[in-house]
């Protein structure tokens, strides 16, 4: 069976906590982040993971657990753990979440720090590349292109890569782009 | 109250469309044209931004917001036929209309494009143009071929439900439209457990057997109702059902042999469209079974 998930970040959701890798002031910095508002109103109900589809089949992914760890301060557990990629982003945890708490953004900001830091799978960074390319975060083959026209179909706009590029080169993340090739998924 | 024609839109493709799943574009387009909705092509577009969220928010924010503002230099709604690129689309409209300074800031990245974001138009997917504009009681009148003789499934999906807050055209826990718009070409459109359960596209590349088995359970969901087919309104639920049918089969060690059609599909042949004009070839499960009841059933 194939799995992909990123080889070199250990899951470590697990280990026995040390006072010292715990980071108090964390939860506030998530609280800032929009998406993550209200993860103190979090009271651990269990409602995110008994109705997470990934939870079902995944014997790691948890979001309840995350989020527990999020507010605990285990800031390098959370965003080092492969498990934060899991989620399907479905959102059936944030509709159902009975203290409004957006669990799947929460999760997203978490992600989104953990990528900051250079933590996430490869497959974004293609995708990433294909946007600032083309436009398009796949590459769509020239063959499909050019095959619009046989099946009676107006041809594809054109992407603006230039402008894309120009819109998006204040953000944070662009700089994991400059160096293509290279793993992005190292420790 | 939104001020823009209901029968005139902007047509977003997004990339997995033109990717990989031209039957959905070619049925939809037919379809869509059919019931007098005029389609406008875009002259540029990008990314909805929706795969780049979980790695960086902003992006996603920025490039959803490219899209709203060039729709906007053509003062049209938009129609997708992606529920990914209709919930970001909308999520991000709806954020950047009430939430000033995420708009300024936004509208910051834009600038450096000559682009700004004004907030002047909506985003709406192919489901919810089909029930709010063109109207379920229309769509009826318009059959011509009903397909009485078919009994399927539905699947809407996880983006065009959720979260409620962005998207609330319909229930997320017990979804109508797409049952209402299925029953509308005539066929029976049946129930079955979990019908509202993520395909498992998203986790694709991340962990293919937790996706795969998610799909697995779909397409065994539907086969416990000896549904003839699975409808669906998503390019990556498709791919997940009709392009990994086999792979699962075999994974499995299960037979479903489930044809999987884009609603527009079915809908193209109620409206008395060829399996040809509807692109029935591009499926990867054969739907030649039911192409056969439905001849039989109409004879």
């Amino acid at each position: 069976m194939v799995e992909n998930v990123t080889p070199t970040i250990k899951d470590n959701m697990r280990e026995p906590i040390k006072a010292s890798e715990i980071d108090p002031k964390f939860k506030y910095q998530l609280t800032k982040m929009h998406g993550a508002e209200k993860l103190l109103k979090c009271f651990q109900c269990g409602t995110c993971t008994s109705d997470c589809p990934v939870a079902r089949y995944s014997d790691s992914y948890r979001p309840r657990t995350i989020l527990h760890m999020a507010r605990l301060g285990l800031k390098e557990r959370v965003l080092k753990s492969d498990t934060l990629w899991l989620c399907a982003a479905c959102f059936t945890c944030t509709d159902r979440c009975p203290q409004d708490v957006e669990v799947a953004s929460v999760i997203r900001v978490l992600r989104n720090l953990a990528a900051e830091e250079g933590f996430f799978p490869a497959v974004f960074k293609d995708q990433c590349a294909s946007v600032l390319e083309s436009g398009y975060a796949f590459k769509i083959p020239e063959l499909r292109i050019k095959k619009r026209e046989t099946l009676g179909l107006p041809s594809l706009p054109k992407g603006n890569p230039e402008s894309i590029k120009k819109s998006l080169k204040g953000v944070n993340f662009m700089k994991h782009m400059k160096n293509k090739g290279e793993s992005p998924a190292k420790q | 109250m939104n001020p823009l024609p209901n029968s005139k839109y902007l047509i977003f493709l997004g990339c997995a469309i033109p990717y990989r799943v031209s039957a959905y574009e070619i049925s939809s387009r037919k379809v869509l044209v059919k019931l007098g909705v005029e389609l406008i092509e875009m002259p540029e577009f990008n990314c909805c931004g929706l795969p780049l969220d979980p790695v960086s928010h902003e992006t996603m924010m920025i490039l959803a917001a490219r899209n709203l503002a060039l729709a906007e230099q053509q003062s049209l709604n938009i129609l997708t036929l992606c529920p990914g690129c209709a919930g970001s689309l909308k999520k991000v409209n709806k954020i950047l209309k009430e939430d000033k300074t995420l708009r300024e800031q936004i509208n910051g990245h834009l600038k450096e494009s000559g682009l700004e974001f004004k907030g002047t138009i909506e985003a709406k997917h192919l489901l919810q143009v089909l029930k709010e504009d063109v109207g379920i009681d229309n769509i009826k009148k318009a059959v011509v071929k009903p397909l009485t003789m078919l009994k399927v499934a539905e699947h809407n999906g996880c983006h065009i439900l959720r979260p409620k807050e962005y998207i609330g055209f319909d229930d997320p826990e017990d979804p109508q439209t797409l049952k209402a718009l299925v029953e509308a070409t005539g066929a029976t459109c049946l129930d079955y457990i979990d019908e509202t359960e993520c395909c498992g596209a998203p986790s694709v590349g991340v962990s293919d057997k937790v996706a795969l088995q998610l799909a697995k359970d779909k397409l065994s969901h539907v086969k416990q109702v000896d549904a003839q087919a699975l409808i669906t309104i998503c390019p990556f639920c498709h791919i997940m059902y009709d392009t990994n049918e086999l792979r699962i089969e075999k994974m499995f060690n299960e037979v479903y042999g489930i044809p999987v059609l884009h609603y527009p599909q079915l809908l193209g042949l109620a409206l008395g469209m060829t399996p040809e004009e509807l692109a029935f070839s591009e499926l990867r499960v054969s739907a030649k079974k039911l192409l056969e009841q439905v001849n039989e059933g109409a004879k």
